[in-house]
């Protein structure tokens, strides 16, 4: 029976989401495998292993070491190179997030395969699995296969649906002992910078802002519609130039590439750096005062009209239908 | 120091794609640095300014690759490196390039290598971290700080908009995100410099590799572009009407809210 290794990511202590995305896409690419979970971590990894069963994955595999505590591609490379060995996998996936960017093409190196990064969409054609990936951010997609041997991918979160939840499943979970040697990179200090609330790569709702919304207090109001909306808060390359917000909420060529169910932009005109960032997303909403903004072209709905005008209208209007559900 | 870039050139961002019999059109295309492998230029010089040595910036491209490094010799590099593939691979991948510059860098004493986060073309981000295994060195990616006392080397490396504070060593690879610096323009003087400067053209055969050490892992099969969006709608009326309907329809028809 092929085997599938899923290599699992929390955060905060709770799994990440895109890990039982990249459950479901295992699936997608050996549908009659086994599925095996991995996870590292320094400590209570029971918990989210049984998690993992609950999405979809028959078994899993921890590696538990107080080196293992935050993540390193040093520390993780050697837990997951060592997993691995053990189990011989068919096929690796994992989210195509910071840390997903940063260990599997270290351990692709180390493996000497192939690996497909930031896939949207896997498909069976002629008995083949073929991956999609968006390129030249999003203004295109490749259709990849991989040639021969481990069939190693990356998935992009919010992409591939994740399986129903059930607590019905179970599955063995399995701790494994790795001697992990020496961090060459340390980490010393972790600051948060990030801005409360939902991730912007995960999130299923993107607020953005542009130029147009004139100072930090305008972004204040997008959170406030964004926290109604359980939504995260993203912004034009002009508005993180301006000081409005941090570049970290920078959505583009340059920035983070975000292909949520609905993006609703305010007082972005649509520069082609900035529809590279967004375009892919499922529904787009732009409110802007210049009817002949780019933004237009790729909305699906578009208000005319000053955004400060729309934004506590649209709040209000939000909030009644909240109280309806 | 010995400070290295790998540089990649990338479609200009303005460029529109063009797609026919499945692969991008790039006869007429204008090329830029990847500007991602810019802050990694910037970052290098700077680090030499400050601690001595030379910066070679390296590509794997072809001949029209000249112009992207004149650029960053223009900025300030010393010396270019052009391993040109053009004549001998067809196809290849991040395994492909790794192997390339990992043969490259097999006789070099290395302090650090930057490269781009990522470049935005192809996106996918492997050719760093790939290397500095292949090197067997550290290397820490996306940072937005870098601070070299001695041997020890002091990153802060964005993650996902979180900072963290790392501590390492040399030799070292990182891979340069957006707020490192603000990567210069060169001047008409450094262009007029850059055209002195050395540039190294190598070819396989001088890295004594064969196309077959280097066969993709991966084979694109595809590129299509996305769907034409259906152009949208444009809501009319008082502003108060419009939100109201942009709400229902948000509700009910595209069923997103």
């Amino acid at each position: 029976m092929s085997k599938v290794l899923v290599i699992g990511e929390s955060r905060d202590g709770t799994l990440r989401n895109v890990t039982f995305e990249a459950i479901a896409a295992a699936k997608k690419i050996k549908s009659d495998g086994e599925i095996v979970g991995v996870l590292c971590g320094d400590d209570n990894l029971e918990e989210l292993a049984q998690e993992l069963i609950y999405y979809g994955a028959n078994r899993v595999v921890t590696v538990a070491d107080e080196k293992l505590g935050h993540y390193t591609s040093d520390g993780y490379g050697q837990a997951v190179k060592a997993v691995i060995e053990d189990e011989a996998p068919d096929a690796i996936v994992m989210g195509h997030t910071a840390i997903g960017k940063d260990l599997t093409p270290k351990i692709a190196s180390k493996l000497n395969t192939g690996l497909i990064s930031d896939v949207t969409e896997i498909n069976e054609e002629d008995g083949e699995t073929v991956f999609i990936r968006p390129i030249y951010s999003g203004k295109a997609f490749e259709k990849k296969v991989i040639k021969e041997g481990l069939v190693f991918v990356t998935i992009r979160p919010n992409n591939i649906p994740a399986l129903e939840r059930d607590e019905s499943l179970s599955g063995e979970v399995e701790s494994k002992d790795v001697e992990i040697k020496d961090l060459r990179t340390i980490i010393k200090e972790v600051i948060r910078k990030k801005s409360e609330g939902v991730d912007l790569s995960e999130a299923s709702i993107v607020i953005a802002g542009g130029r147009a919304v004139k100072s930090k207090e305008g972004f204040d109001s997008l959170y406030e519609l964004a926290d109604l909306l359980g939504a995260a808060v993203g912004a034009s390359r002009g508005a993180c130039d301006a000081g409005y917000c941090d570049y970290s909420l920078q959505i583009g060529q340059t920035g983070k590439v975000v292909t949520p169910d609905l993006y609703i932009a305010f007082g972005i005109s649509g520069a082609i750096q900035h529809l590279a960032g967004m375009s892919n997303s499922k529904v787009i909403v732009a409110v802007n005062k210049d009817p002949e903004a780019n933004i237009f072209n790729i909305a699906d709905y578009g208000i005319v009209g000053d955004m400060f005008e729309v934004l506590p209208l649209l709040i209000e209007e939000v909030k009644k239908i909240k109280a309806e559900n | 120091m010995n400070i290295y870039v790998l540089l990649k050139k990338t479609f200009d961002t303005e460029e529109k794609i063009v797609v026919s019999d499945g692969r991008i059109e790039d006869d007429s295309a204008e090329y830029i640095i990847n500007p991602y492998d810019e802050y990694a230029v910037e970052e290098a010089i700077k680090q030499r300014d400050e601690h001595g040595g030379e910066v070679t910036v390296v590509t794997v491209g072809d001949e029209d690759s000249e112009k992207q490094l004149r650029t960053a010799l223009a900025m300030g590099a010393d010396k270019a490196v052009l391993i040109n593939t053009e004549d001998d691979l067809e196809e290849g991948d991040q395994y492909t390039t790794t192997e390339i510059l990992a043969a490259y860098f097999e006789d070099k004493d290395v302090d650090l290598i930057l490269a781009g986060n990522v470049a935005i073309d192809e996106a996918s981000g492997q050719v760093g971290p790939r290397l500095a295994e292949k090197l067997d060195i550290p290397f820490v990616t996306t940072i937005v700080g870098l601070d070299i006392e001695n041997e020890t080397v002091h990153i802060e490396k964005d993650v996902e908009g979180d900072v963290e504070k790392v501590e390492t060593s040399l030799p070292l690879l990182v891979t340069c995100q957006q707020g490192l610096n603000e990567p210069r323009y060169p001047s008409l003087p450094g262009i007029m410099k850059a055209k002195k400067k050395p540039l190294e053209e190598l070819e396989l055969d001088d890295l004594d590799l064969d196309e077959d050490d280097l066969e993709p892992k991966t084979e694109t099969i595809d590129i299509f572009l996305p769907p034409e969006k259906e152009a949208g709608r444009i809501l009319e009326g008082e502003i108060e009407d419009q939100v109201k309907e942009l709400v229902s329809l948000l509700k009910d028809e595209a069923k997103v809210l």
